[in-house]
């Protein structure tokens, strides 16, 4: 029995207890959470809802719930446009190297230069603000990296003597790359793919918080935090909910990426 | 092939990089919708006013031409004026560049002192306490959003203990000690997350060599565990330490625009978040162009500071 | 001069047992006096020669007593032993690639003991240095000195390695598997390098290899180790000569002829001559 690593369970408990609430929020919230009650106005914890009302009287705590759907769906829709796409050209550079290796190394160094917010801010003139805008831009960022990982390991596993054997029996690249590279690198794919999401995470807060992400009323942690930053010094429990719930929430998916890592290959679990 | 070409060769690389990219950003902003003249005279100026604005910013010539006057005013530093404000984009990014530079270096300077000495004290002793401790920073640090840390400063320090400024930027005018002190908080929320990553290398990096053979041969020669660990182990530990350094610089670009966001400072993020709400393209397109350009200018650096930390890429076989 | 007195090294498993690789090893060495240790790799030689620099690694617990100059080595206190190492038990490693820091000139390697054990200052330091890689016979020392490891064949990088282990006359110097990594014919001008200086400076040499070639060609006495236990000890022309240990003949068995026929010339009762 192996044993399971801390932060393994501790990522996986977190990332659980995050797609759990933000699926639930589509079905229940302690209230609406974009149902205004002036009463409430920046009320606190505990006078009005668990983490207490905004500066239009909604619900903090049902907010948050609903923000992690948004937070999440945002970053996995990225996540998954992105890797696939990085995925594709990696092990395409891997299994036909030359020219096209070439080509999509060029690609990865101009998509390097454009982090999201830089993608965000030239998309935002060509579509306006908006989830799409935050989707493509994330995605964009995610290309170059699951592209490296992807090549990478693709090559090391096109290096062993049963792809040889493969190839001598007269086997396709893509039919190699489909049965043997995928297959065999999937495992840090995954691991990528948790640990891509909490940045795209972090990304999809950045652009909400400067207004260029998904429009209002959608609940999101960036908007949160910049609505919040207007009443920092009177109501400053504004501040904390929304940030502690995106570092939470990058936190458990780090730990699980990490941890995932651990799992698949103990040899690294020092060094890394 | 020489050291030298292969250089010259790179940086060649470096600049068709660069034109692909500047293409890019050039026909991103082409598509974008509002045409500028329409944008300068307001929805109610008459046809042939347009017309007349949009010969004289030399609107009607082919895109290609537009492409190629853009770029050469690239090189010549004429990068055209602003729609909004009519001053020089160039004037204008240089302004900014005043306050965003140097909060980007003090920050980058403050990650590196940071995470060095942790990193390192972290990865002489896997498992001790004070490697448990530099992880949890590290996890911790790389979660939380840099625009987040830069407000619960404003509400701690600023607010809570007036020792800062909770924003704004006096200038650099106004003497040394207030445009420091106004940059001290945002490089601080700016440096902790580039903090976290680097430490999380350092240590692994400083583990990984650490059981080099070197490191036992210096030791043999009496060297003792603190004299071996900073003058043989960390010398070849920084390698990957600068090549993430070099990694992380869009992080430290779009943490910049958050940053100057959160506390009102007018750098080079501000401009651009700002051109975009005006739907001030032509700022929109050379800001973002000159980002990328440091991006690649980074990179260069860091490819240059391999070849000083590792002397087997300097000299060739 | 050095005394191992039932040396016994165990190493801590991740699991928490202790498994033990050196079992009860004892060896005596006088000044000036060249001792070989023969084993296969896994026979606990180089742990042996840890053990003895006090670089074992911290999951290794050792008993037993390792008394140079009637001091045990066991029980030094860590300063103690830096104060020792390299000024007194000098040291060279197996793998002339790894072994030298990739990042510093040999020079400032070589000059690196010196300063810090000696107090000389940069210019006596390099003159010294310049001294030794002319000892070791680096051609165009004068040039080389400034040069790094890549820059340096195999061969050329263990003489610097020799340098370094040398380079404050240690009274005792630890070889373990000095030409193992080199090309057969660089093997022979080291070991003759190594011979003459430690002949010239009077230091005792322990020679650790897995050929018996080699310690043929130098070794005094040898001790023939097998997975951490004492096989065979003795002068090396009657341990090579008349095996008393089913072992012994093995590795002697394994050779390769040609390689039995130089040690005929060399350990040989006055071949030739």
């Amino acid at each position: 029995m192996k044993r399971i690593p801390l932060n393994l369970w501790l990522g996986g408990l977190i990332s659980f207890l995050l797609v759990g609430s933000a699926i639930l929020s589509r079905f229940w919230t302690p209230e609406d959470p974009i149902k205004m009650n002036i009463l409430n106005r920046l009320k606190g914890p505990g006078d009005a809802g668990l983490l207490g009302a905004d500066q239009i009287g909604r619900d903090v705590f049902s907010m948050i719930m609903a923000g992690g759907w948004t937070s999440l769906g945002i970053a996995v829709t990225a996540t998954i446009v992105g890797g696939s796409i990085g995925t594709l050209i990696g092990v395409t550079a891997a299994a036909k190297s030359g020219a096209f290796e070439k080509v999509s190394g060029w690609v990865n160094s101009v998509l390097f230069a454009f982090p999201p917010i830089l993608s965000a801010i030239l998309l935002g003139a060509l579509l306006g603000p908006g989830g799409l805008t935050s989707i493509i831009a994330i995605g964009v960022f995610m290309i170059p990296v699951f592209t490296r990982i992807s090549r990478g390991a693709a090559m090391q596993i096109w290096s062993r003597d049963y792809i040889k054997a493969a190839k001598m029996s007269g086997k396709g690249q893509a039919l190699i790359t489909v049965e043997h590279i995928l297959p065999n690198i999937s495992a840090q794919l995954l691991v990528q793919f948790a640990i891509q999401t909490g940045l795209g995470i972090l990304a999809e807060a950045g652009l909400s918080f400067l207004g260029m992400g998904i429009a209002p009323p959608t609940p999101s942690w960036g908007r949160m935090l910049a609505d919040a930053q207007t009443y920092i010094g009177t109501a400053p429990h504004l501040v904390l909910a929304p940030g502690i719930a995106i570092a939470l929430a990058v936190l458990g998916l780090n730990l699980l990426g990490d941890g995932l890592r651990d799992l698949s290959d103990p040899r690294r679990k020092q060094a890394s | 092939m020489t050291p030298a070409l292969k250089h010259m060769r790179r940086a060649a690389g470096y600049l068709a990089i660069l034109l692909v990219t500047s293409f890019l950003i050039f026909v991103l902003i082409e598509a974008a919708p509002g045409d500028p003249a329409e944008i300068m005279l307001g929805t109610s100026a008459q046809l042939d006013t347009v017309a007349a604005l949009r010969a004289e910013l030399g609107l009607d010539r082919p895109m290609l031409v537009r492409y190629a006057s853009w770029i050469g005013g690239v090189f010549t530093g004429d990068l055209g004026a602003s729609y909004t404000y009519g001053t020089p984009v160039g004037e204008l990014i240089a302004d900014r560049l005043a306050v965003t530079v140097p909060l980007t270096l003090f920050a980058t300077f403050l990650a590196i002192c940071i995470s060095l000495p942790l990193g390192v004290w972290a990865g002489a002793r896997p498992g001790a306490v004070t490697d448990g401790l530099a992880t949890i920073f590290a996890q911790f640090g790389i979660a939380v959003p840099n625009f987040w840390i830069g407000l619960l400063l404003i509400l701690f320090l600023s607010l809570g203990l007036g020792w800062f400024p909770a924003g704004g930027f006096p200038g650099w005018g106004e003497g040394l000690g207030k445009a420091v002190s106004a940059l001290i908080l945002p490089a601080i929320a700016l440096a902790i997350p580039q903090a976290a990553v680097l430490t999380r290398v350092t240590r692994a990096a400083v583990i990984e060599v650490a059981h080099e053979d070197f490191v036992r041969t210096a030791r043999a020669k009496g060297l003792g565990r603190n004299r071996a660990l900073w003058l043989h182990t960390v010398p070849n530990a920084l390698l990957p330490v600068v090549t993430m350094l070099g990694l992380q610089i869009p992080f430290l670009i779009s943490g910049a625009v958050l940053v100057e966001n959160v506390f009102t400072l007018p750098g080079i993020g501000t401009l651009a978040y700002q051109a975009l709400s005006q739907r001030d393209l032509i700022v929109v397109q050379n800001v973002v162009l000159m980002f990328a350009i440091i991006v690649i200018v980074v990179n260069l650096i860091v490819d240059g500071l391999y070849a000083i930390l590792d002397p087997r890429l300097r000299t060739h076989k | 001069m050095l005394s191992i007195k039932d040396l016994r090294v165990s190493f801590q498993q991740s699991t928490g047992a202790l498994t033990e690789v050196v079992h009860g090893i004892s060896l005596d060495l006088d000044r000036g006096e060249t001792l070989g240790i023969v084993g296969e790799s896994g026979s606990g030689k180089s742990v042996l020669s840890l053990a003895t620099m006090g670089l074992l690694p911290r999951t290794a617990q050792a008993s037993g007593q390792i008394l140079f100059e009637g001091q045990d080595l066991l029980k030094a206190p860590e300063k103690q032993m830096c104060g020792l190492r390299g000024r007194k038990i000098g040291m060279i490693f197996q793998e002339p690639m790894s072994a030298l820091n990739p990042a510093m000139t040999v020079g400032a390697q070589i000059a690196e003991g010196l300063r810090l054990h000696n107090g000389l200052s940069k210019s006596d330091a390099r003159a010294e240095t310049l001294r030794l890689l002319e000892m070791v016979q680096i051609p165009n020392a004068a040039q080389r000195i400034d040069s790094y490891p890549h820059e340096m064949s195999g061969g050329q990088r263990q003489r610097v390695g020799i340098a370094i282990a040398i380079a404050l006359k240690p009274d005792l110097l630890i070889a373990d598997e000095p030409t193992t990594a080199l090309d057969v014919t660089v093997q022979a001008e080291i070991l003759d390098i190594l011979d003459d200086l430690v002949a010239e400076l009077g230091i005792s040499l322990i020679l650790i290899s897995h050929d018996l070639g080699v310690i043929a060609r130098i070794a005094d006495r040898t001790l023939v180790m097998y997975r951490g236990d004492e096989m065979e000890h003795g002068d090396t022309e009657q341990v090579l000569r008349h095996p008393r240990h089913d072992y012994t003949r093995k590795l002697l068995a394994a050779m390769p002829r040609r390689a039995l026929k130089s040690l005929d010339q060399t350990g040989g009762e006055k071949p030739h001559a």
